[in-house]
């Protein structure tokens, strides 16, 4: 450690110190100063992750093309778009009636600007430093962007709890982070990319508003939770850990000026600025997912009333006769608030999605239709050993030493490792969440032990070294040396060994992140790839093609039925009006899709046409093998649809609780308006070499009902790959 | 699609046809010859494989009269002249004589006053001096007609073959009186569903003949009507916008935006991929699947993409004088169907932009490079770069022309753009233009030295906010903490750098023991050890006001031990080494042997080697501070 230089500073160190003989060449004074040379090697790791942060994210640009991925964010592209072009108070202003036929919807009021925002901002700012680039480019690589900056901020998380080597570490877990990846590739422009950055920054915030107690921090944070709420409705995860920190530090006795000032004026700030975006309004004091953080707030006053109170009685024992009086008061009276609020109505009960991370099942019994989203199932072990790998084995070791170093901060990040844990566990998507917590809490164990087992070697090697730095006495010095090094004998080599055992995982840890997300996480799964006989690659662009149809070939004002999962692909890249979309904010609406697809198809027209559809959609993977189509979510169609019209009844569609397409299908099914679109015509296919025509392959079986005729549709448009199937609604027969 | 309008309201046939100008032909027959013109031989060859259709005539005409005459008027009916994208006359060399090379004649709008109504008529102006008496010349004309296919029926299943009807006059339509002429109609296919029966009709193979006919009065007027099979791509471009943008660093960037439409029939009833996949040739007959580009030799960089994204399916082949590619929409075009699509494609300068009287020039062509492609509205745009001036445009046919800005990357007052418009082009229009405009090339080392400025600033206020003191309050106990804190540190520092150099001394004075143990030179040795008093002096003299220093201060109050155990340390250590150098040297004097010294210092080494050690490690702690 001693006797090193960089070969670029040389020059420099040796005009500082001109007056060294030449004759005499040494290290120690040509080197930067330690802290210096610290910083360097700190400022260049850091730009290094950074940059790499950003990069691993761009396979998704290299194997496919620079587009916009999956559902949602073609909805956020298509508003950040109308930003771009309309400006802000259209936007916040708009009405979209190309969704949700016939009832539209309040686009300003009804989601959280912070992404487009910040794409449009990114864009104009671009635009005024002379730089063309297209809106498109700039929502491509927001995530990456974001990625890079959480990483900066992980740096800085970790210098904050633990220190500078457990901040770089954690930059560079987080960095490459199969779980943090899965959601900000470039392309993947949905809220969480900004979200997570905003999540950890409002966080890192507050835990530095604790440890200074500095007003100016607890504004920073506020600031980081307006920003948070603006881009995400997982914010409810800050306002209610942010409180259960709290009421943690007052439980274990931590209660201190700077944790008051820092929660007050985060707390209040942060309402006041949050009621300030149209979708969550008054909630921070109506709804009861916001209530704790606002007992912890009237508990802390309580706090502070009483500490005062302490002070001026000098006498204990008033004290305690008054301090049970107060609580028991300060408590009934919340209590009695709440009961009241609760049953007026004035404060909103739970919603749903909020009780199902409480209770796993409870989706499952009452809201089949959050249920039915695959990113809110519970989290397999796979997935979590997918997207973690070591760091769930670095995770307790965190924790560990968490535990043996508490201070306010090392608290702040064990309960947030622990409560997004749990939710990780409850939902897939809430892996997103838990993966900084993650990050940083293996970032201190590994960083501790590195650091525990450097020391041990450079306590042994040190004597040496330093002498040998100095030429030819180490000869006579090493004898003696020699006889200290016999106290331990193993443990050098001990250290060694874990060194590299260390080594040898993270190494593994980056050939498997880099793997997932080039393999995994980086398909924009609107264009699908597969390998050909040859092993050429082949592309199903069935979507597109579906979407692009729509757009040039039908009447501008056509209303789409299609299942809700590809509204949003509908409006944004067909340019169409659609009944139901991903933004499932009405449940009997989405019903009555549902009922219209899993009714005869007389039954079906009636609904069609008191919705005015035009064009239906399917999507179908019975040629190609695609498992996610229709016929595979059509159960959630028929469940959704009985939850809100008990014609639809869901045995009717199973054969002995069996769901099948075959000859043994039950006949409700095979007759079914989504059975009949999805495999009309299907019966004639020849898909596979040896099996019977109308072999399905996405279920690996021979379709049920081959001979399809349809009285109230006709077939418009199928892709090249039968992926996609479009429907026209014929008109009404004439009456004479 | 071709626009139906009614010149007036006689009635139809059962194809639903006009027919109406039967009637105008009749009133055409009375009206005057307009000069003593006669046209010798017409004949007429008219082209209907494509969906674009060429009419070629070879035209004899001879003066009859006494004066010469300078030009020969063409005309068409209204109907035709509507769909008239390309005209154009040659002289063509007699047939025996040695070729010639092909003359082109001037053809002007010529004011139709004179003319019986819904005719438009065009002047042909003959070659030096006109026609003298008795003269005669041979010439060509070609005509080139958009949308004059109607498709009949218009609406047909995925199945059917695409039916088409072609309208003509069987006798060549001409104020002149026409002696001998004839007309050839070329189809796609022997397959023809009807075609109007004269006499003298024959058809041979795909082609059907009219005429010969002879001695026709002037506005001689036969309709035929045409109706064949024709599955031919039927590809029109409502709108193309063609944008070439030049970089005087070596590329020009083609961007041409399609919006494309089946001009054929229309498709009724379902479109069944089943069908399609199975027999695309005939469940799909009258769709087209793929265009074809031929792009400028040496083209790279092209892209094929629409609105939402990249289309995977194109090709791409080159040689050295062409590049080739082709393109599949998205979907299979039937008729009606409608695509939009943008292609992309990079050019190298040096092809197309040459200097001429200081002045430089773009030459490039005017069209598109699909082949047989209609564009009803082509709008051509030329981005030349920042700065550039006194542009001016000479295209070979007349264009509607307006200019624009537009700003692209690091643009401050944005690129001037010379947009030309025209309506109805065909291939035969793919001809090259020229923008001529002048251009500093100093002027193309701005942008790249406005990203350097750009950087230096950034850089220039980094070094500035690092440097810069940006603190509010100046008085604050905190702030003036801070400054006392920086300043001891700097001390420290210096009190670290100090030691150092003692240490380095210290290594010295072994080395010149070293130097003693092998060559023996007492007093070399000795006059080190001189020079090394000397040096320790002056750093412990230096050292004084610095460790006053720290000692006064209250912010060191907390380093101060360890920077105080630091030079106590360091003082033993030299001390001790002096010890260990005055022995060496004694005993060097003394002649004792290698090994009597190494026994006598040997316990004062180890008491050195230690202390070094402990003085290393209160640098380290004192460094990482």
């Amino acid at each position: 450690m001693v006797g090193k230089s960089e070969p670029s500073t040389n020059g420099a160190a040796a005009a500082k110190s001109p007056d060294l003989l030449t004759s005499y060449f040494s290290f120690r004074a040509l080197k930067l100063k330690t802290k210096q040379q610290e910083l360097l090697i700190r400022v260049s790791i850091l730009c290094l992750v950074y940059v790499l942060a950003f990069a691993t994210r761009l396979f998704s640009v290299l194997r496919y093309e620079s587009m916009i991925h999956e559902f949602d964010p073609y909805f956020n592209y298509r508003t950040t778009l109308f930003l771009t072009e309309k400006g802000f108070y259209e936007f916040w202003n708009w009405f979209d009636s190309e969704s949700w036929y016939p009832l539209g919807r309040i686009i300003g009021g009804t989601l959280y600007p912070g992404l487009m925002v910040t794409a449009a901002a990114m864009y104009w700012g671009l635009r005024f430093l002379r730089f063309a680039v297209h809106i498109r480019e700039v929502c491509v690589l927001t995530a990456p962007f974001f990625a890079s900056n959480t990483t900066v901020l992980a740096y800085f998380f970790g210098k904050e709890i633990w220190d500078t080597g457990a901040g770089l570490v954690a930059a560079a877990l987080i960095a490459i982070c199969p779980g943090y990846i899965s959601r900000s590739v470039a392309g993947s422009y949905d809220n969480e990319g900004v979200a997570i950055f905003a999540l950890l920054l409002t966080f890192y915030l507050f835990v530095k508003a604790v440890n200074t107690g500095s007003l100016a921090w607890g504004l920073a944070s506020a600031l980081g939770y307006f920003y948070m709420v603006s881009a995400w409705g997982g914010y409810v995860f800050i306002i209610n850990l942010i409180p259960l920190y709290v009421l943690v530090l007052l439980i274990t006795g931590r209660y201190s000026m700077r944790l008051y000032v820092a929660y007050n004026c985060m707390y209040i700030l942060g309402m006041l600025l949050a009621m300030q975006i149209r979708f969550v309004g008054f909630q921070h004091v109506q709804s009861g997912e916001h209530m704790a953080a606002m007992g912890v707030f009237f508990l802390m006053q309580v706090f502070y009333f009483l500490d005062w109170l302490k002070h001026l009685l000098s006498d204990a024992k008033l004290f305690q006769a008054f301090l049970r009086m107060t609580v028991t008061s300060a408590v009934g009276v919340g209590a009695v608030a709440l009961g009241v609020g609760t049953a007026s109505g004035y404060i909103s009960p739970w919603t749903g999605r909020f009780y199902s991370l409480l209770d796993p099942t409870y989706a499952k019994d009452h809201i089949p239709i959050i249920a039915s989203v695959s990113e809110h199932q519970p989290t397999a072990w796979s997935s979590f050993m997918f997207d973690f790998q070591i760091l769930l084995f670095l995770f307790p070791a965190g924790l560990y030493f968490c535990f043996k170093r508490l201070s306010d901060a090392t608290i702040f990040i064990v309960m947030y490792g622990l409560t997004s844990m749990y939710f990780a566990g409850v939902m897939v998507r809430l892996i997103l969440v838990a993966t900084p917590a993650v990050c940083l809490i293996s970032a201190i164990a590994v960083s501790a032990t590195i650091k525990n087992l450097t020391l041990l070697l450079r306590a042994k090697t040190k004597a040496p070294q330093s002498v040998s730095g100095k030429g030819g006495s180490s000869g006579k010095a090493s004898s003696k040396q020699g006889s200290l090094d016999q106290s331990q004998p193993f443990q050098k080599n001990g250290a060694t060994a874990l060194l590299f055992g260390a080594f040898y995982l993270l190494s593994k840890y980056v050939t498997h992140c880099t793997w997932v997300t080039s393999e995994a996480y980086s398909s924009p799964s609107i264009v699908l790839a597969a390998r050909g006989a040859h092993g050429n690659r082949v592309i199903f662009d069935d979507y597109r093609e579906a979407y692009f149809w729509l757009r040039q070939n039908t009447p501008p004002d056509a209303k789409v039925m299609s299942w809700w999962d590809y509204g949003y692909q509908i409006t944004a890249m067909g340019n169409r009006t659609v009944i139901v979309d991903n933004n499932t904010w009405n449940n009997t609406h989405i019903a009555t899709v549902g009922r219209a697809m899993s009714s005869y198809e007389d039954e079906a027209y009636e609904i069609m046409k008191s919705l005015d559809v035009d064009y239906v959609l399917v999507v179908f993977g019975g040629v190609t093998g695609y498992s996610s189509d229709d016929i595979n979510k059509f159960l959630w169609m028929v469940r959704i649809g009985g939850g809100v019209f008990p014609v639809i009844k869901e045995p009717d569609y199973l054969v002995n609780g069996e769901y099948r397409v075959d000859k043994g299908a039950a006949p409700k099914m095979l007759n079914c308006l989504m059975y009949k679109l999805s495999y009309y015509r299907f019966g004639e296919l020849t898909t596979e070499y040896g099996k019977p025509p109308g072999y399905d392959r996405a279920r690996g079986v021979e379709i049920g009902n081959k001979d399809i005729k349809l009285e109230y549709l006709e077939e418009a448009f199928t892709t090249s790959n039968w992926i996609v199937r479009i429907y026209k609604v014929k008109p009404p027969n004439n009456r004479w | 699609m071709p626009v139906r309008e009614t010149i007036d309201s006689s009635s139809r046939t059962k194809m639903g046809f006009r027919f109406d100008l039967l009637v105008l032909a009749v009133a055409l027959l009375s009206t005057p010859a307009l000069s003593d013109l006669v046209l010798t031989r017409v004949d007429r060859r008219v082209d209907l494989t494509s969906h674009i259709v060429r009419i070629v005539s070879t035209l004899k005409v001879e003066n009859t009269g006494k004066d010469s005459v300078s030009e020969v008027l063409l005309v068409f009916p209204e109907r035709q002249a509507k769909n008239l994208a390309y005209l154009m006359a040659a002289s063509s060399p007699g047939k025996g004589k040695a070729k010639a090379s092909a003359v082109n004649l001037p053809v002007e709008n010529f004011n139709s006053e004179g003319l019986p109504p819904a005719l438009v008529a065009y002047s042909v102006s003959l070659p030096e001096g006109g026609l003298g008496k008795g003269a005669s010349l041979t010439f060509d004309v070609s005509a080139v007609f958009t949308h004059s296919l109607l498709p009949f029926p218009e609406k047909i299943t995925q199945a059917d073959t695409q039916l088409l009807v072609f309208e003509e006059s069987a006798y060549f339509l001409s104020p002149y009186a026409v002696k001998v002429q004839s007309l050839t109609v070329k189809l796609p296919h022997p397959r023809v569903e009807s075609y109007t029966k004269l006499e003298n009709t024959k058809v041979q193979g795909s082609e059907i003949k009219y005429g010969p006919y002879e001695n026709l009065a002037p506005f001689s007027y036969s309709p035929i009507v045409v109706h064949f099979e024709s599955n031919q791509p039927f590809v029109v471009a409502r709108e193309l916008v063609r944008e070439i943008e030049v970089s005087h660093w070596g590329n020009v960037q083609v961007t041409e935006n399609y919006n494309l439409v089946h001009g054929g029939s229309q498709i009724k009833g379902e479109f069944s991929r089943l069908d399609y996949q199975a027999r695309p040739h005939i469940r799909g007959a009258s769709a087209f699947k793929n265009l074809v580009a031929k792009l400028p030799p040496r083209a790279h960089s092209v892209y094929y993409r629409d609105a939402i994204g990249n289309i995977s399916t194109s090709h791409l082949w080159g040689d050295s004088r062409k590049t080739e590619l082709e393109i599949e929409p998205r979907y299979p075009m039937f008729g009606g169907w409608r695509t939009a699509f943008t292609i992309g494609y990079g050019l190298p300068l040096q092809d197309f932009l040459f200097e001429l009287d200081g002045k430089r020039f773009l030459n490039i062509t005017f069209g598109s490079p699909i082949n047989e492609i209609i564009i009803d509205t082509l709008i051509v745009k030329v981005v030349l770069p920042e700065g550039s001036r006194d542009i001016s445009v000479s295209a070979p046919f007349p264009v509607k022309q307006w200019q624009e800005t537009k700003f692209s990357h690091l643009d401050v007052i944005g690129r001037p753009v010379i947009a030309l418009e025209k309506s109805k082009v065909v291939p035969e229009l793919d001809q090259y233009f020229q923008v001529y405009y002048k251009f500093n090339s100093i002027s193309m080392f701005r942008e790249p030295m406005m990203l350097i400025s750009g950087f230096f600033l950034l850089f220039v206020a980094c070094i500035v906010y690092v440097h810069a003191d940006l603190s509010i309050s100046k008085s604050s106990a905190s702030y003036l903490a801070k400054l006392q804190w920086e300043e001891v540190q700097s001390v420290i520092q210096q009190v670290d750098n100090l030691v150092n150099r003692c240490l380095m001394v210290h290594d010295k004075l072994d080395a010149s023991l070293r130097d003693l143990s092998r060559m023996g030179d007492v007093q070399a040795c000795k006059a080190a050890r001189k020079h090394a008093d000397g040096l320790l002096k002056e750093l412990s003299k230096e050292l004084k006001p610095l460790l006053s220093f720290l000692q006064n201060s209250p912010q060191a109050a907390q380093i101060l031990p360890k920077v105080e155990e630091l030079v106590v340390k360091e003082r033993e250590l030299q001390d001790k080494l002096m010890v260990k150098h005055t022995t060496v040297v004694d005993c060097y004097e003394k002649k004792l042997s290698g090994r009597e010294i190494e026994n006598r210092i040997a316990s004062q080494q180890n008491k050195i080697t230690a202390l070094r050690q402990e003085v290393d490690d209160l640098l380290d702690f004192i460094d990482e501070l």
